[in-house]
């Protein structure tokens, strides 16, 4: 069953058809690599999936709900969160108060009592020294490594629980151990039932940790199943190498 | 930790003990009189913060609620037929509810923009409603004015009720700005004042929040207008809604600290007393305008980030090179 199914999106910016008539399904508790050539319009389908462009046409459904026109806000509160291509923090909060924004909180009341709840907190540090990184709580995000601000942005997304997160270019930037360990925090999250949409140009990354690839090509979804015969694909050898 | 936690609250005691007996240690009505004007920045700027700084919006048009707060209870006490005395004080919430459904229809256009746009937006809605308190004469005296009654106290008392009403909304809107600091909504601002788009990725309803900071930030400097307006017992379109009471109160927590809590207070305690020094000893001239430029050119190149975060970095600073009491050395460190 899928988690989340896109159907025939498509995205024009003037003249660039940037999506065209895309689909793509993500099987529930899958990691699915979404991979192209630079330009294929891999960051527009994200984009479009977590409210952040509006779509021109086609339709986006989370747990067969359509989420189409909703805010980045409402879709994350659906259990959609997503990280950028290049690791977004929030540089003058601790790396503490970072984790503890996303917290998701109902009523008025919860929302003007005290920013760190103790449980809150409890979980926020769990989840720091799950990612290794629970020694810099208390330094401004500003004042954090690259890899650091990586770890921490994943960190921040999982503190709301979210069934699918989407990670644009998670080894980008980040060097072959800290690969690794993204790679392994990613598998050990994907075994406590989160599913992942990968966009990502580190093809032995993806070929090594996705369980789903789609190939995008000029927008559309030109190639998906299991990595290996995605690989052999004459359609997939074509876009990439040009032949 | 726990004693530097007992020291701040000591303190906080100390001074607002000092601020509540002020009229009585200093009753000589021009010190009074400073002490009015020294608490209701206190409050405009405090009020400011929770905007600007929590949330990095700068309005520059903040002016426009001052002077439609403080037209606001004028008019009330014009058609009411409130007589002068306390009772209008008790007026002073229903111009800040006025001046926050003001507040919330402004701010439902501005805040549809950002950055620069967002100051252009609010200095244009300023200037429109100081055209609109010009013209509309029928309602609001044009440029001849509207005038407050006035209370039958002595000079010698007769600051001391603004005093206190001004020290009420400026501790008003401290604890207000002290709760939404320390709030999940507090922190959903400072997201939003690092990054807006981000915020939005983790949940954060950026336009709700942004909209309660503008809408909360513009109720309380709309009751300090009421309050003024009350105070100076005349008012004219130029003069209350003033781009330099919207500059003076923005300079104060530039100067003070930009999204802290007591950068503010401290920016008012400083500017406001200067500035009316000098109208004291140069006369009605504008020099504190001068001044205010001299402190301007001042923050930005040496205390961009204002008095009360740079000196809290330099004692960070200080704190971690000074080595721990504890351990002695094990080795000698002779060369």
């Amino acid at each position: 069953m899928s988690l989340l199914e896109i159907d025939n999106l498509s995205k024009r910016f003037g003249g660039v058809v940037a999506v065209d008539e895309c689909s793509i399904a993500v099987p529930a508790g899958s990691i699915t690599g979404l991979i192209g050539p630079n330009g294929s319009g891999k960051t527009t389908v994200f984009n479009m999936v977590t409210g952040f462009i509006p779509k021109d046409t086609g339709t986006v459904s989370f747990k067969s709900k359509p989420i189409d026109g909703l805010g980045p806000d409402r879709i994350y509160q659906l259990g959609i969160g997503r990280t950028f291509q290049l690791a977004r923090i929030f540089p003058r909060l601790t790396a503490l108060e970072n984790m503890l924004v996303p917290v998701r909180r109902k009523g008025l009341r919860a929302l003007f009592s005290r920013a760190d709840w103790s449980d809150e907190r409890v979980r926020a540090m769990e989840m720091l020294e799950f990612l290794d990184i629970a020694q810099v709580a208390n330094t401004v995000g500003g004042a954090l490594s690259y890899g650091q601000r990586k770890l921490l942005e994943l960190g921040a997304v999982l503190m709301a629980e979210p069934e699918l997160v989407l990670l644009d270019e998670p080894a980008g930037g980040v060097n072959p151990a800290l690969l690794e360990k993204i790679g392994e925090h990613i598998r050990r999250l994907n075994s406590r039932g989160i599913t992942f949409l990968v966009v990502e140009h580190n093809m032995s990354f993806v070929m090594n940790l996705c369980t789903e690839v789609v190939v995008l090509h000029r927008g559309r979804a030109i190639a998906s199943g299991k990595p290996d015969s995605v690989r052999q694909e004459p359609a997939v050898l074509d876009a990439y190498l040009g032949a | 930790m726990l004693q530097a936690g007992v020291l701040k609250i000591a303190g906080i005691i100390v001074l607002f003990a000092i601020a509540l007996a002020l009229p009585a240690i200093a009753p000589d009505p021009a010190t009074t009189n400073i002490a009015v004007f020294t608490m209701m920045y206190v409050g405009l700027a405090t009020a400011w913060n929770i905007m600007g700084g929590y949330t990095g919006y700068i309005s520059l048009g903040h002016a426009g609620f001052f002077g439609f707060g403080s037209y606001t209870l004028g008019l009330l006490l014009a058609h009411l037929g409130v007589a002068a005395g306390y009772t209008p004080f008790l007026l002073v919430p229903v111009a800040g509810l006025a001046t926050a459904v003001l507040a919330l229809g402004i701010g439902w256009f501005a805040l549809r923009t950002r950055a620069a746009t967002f100051v252009i937006v609010t200095i244009a809605f300023m200037f429109m409603l100081q055209l609109l308190a010009e013209n509309l004469v029928g309602l609001t005296g044009g440029g001849g004015g509207l005038g407050f009654p006035v209370p039958p106290w002595s000079g010698d008392y007769f600051n001391t009720p603004y005093y206190y009403a001004m020290l009420a909304l400026a501790t008003l809107a401290l604890g207000i700005s002290w709760r939404i600091r320390r709030s999940k909504f507090g922190l959903g601002l400072l997201a939003i004042r690092d990054d807006e788009d981000k915020a939005l990725a983790v949940g954060v309803p950026t336009r709700a929040f942004k909209l309660t900071a503008f809408v909360v930030s513009a109720a309380l400097v709309g009751m300090i207008g009421a309050v003024y307006g009350y105070y100076v017992t005349y008012i004219y379109p130029q003069f209350v809604v003033d781009p330099l009471i919207g500059i003076s109160m923005v300079l104060m927590v530039f100067l003070g600290g930009l999204g802290t809590l007591s950068g503010p207070v401290l920016g008012a305690l400083i500017l406001e007393p200067a500035q009316l020094w000098l109208a004291y000893n140069y006369g009605a001239s504008r020099l504190y305008l001068v001044l205010y430029a001299a402190v301007f050119l001042a923050v930005i190149l040496v205390l961009p980030r204002g008095i009360v975060p740079s000196l809290t970095v330099l004692i960070e600073r200080r704190r971690m090179r000074t080595p721990p009491a504890a351990p002695a050395p094990q080795q000698a460190v002779m060369p």
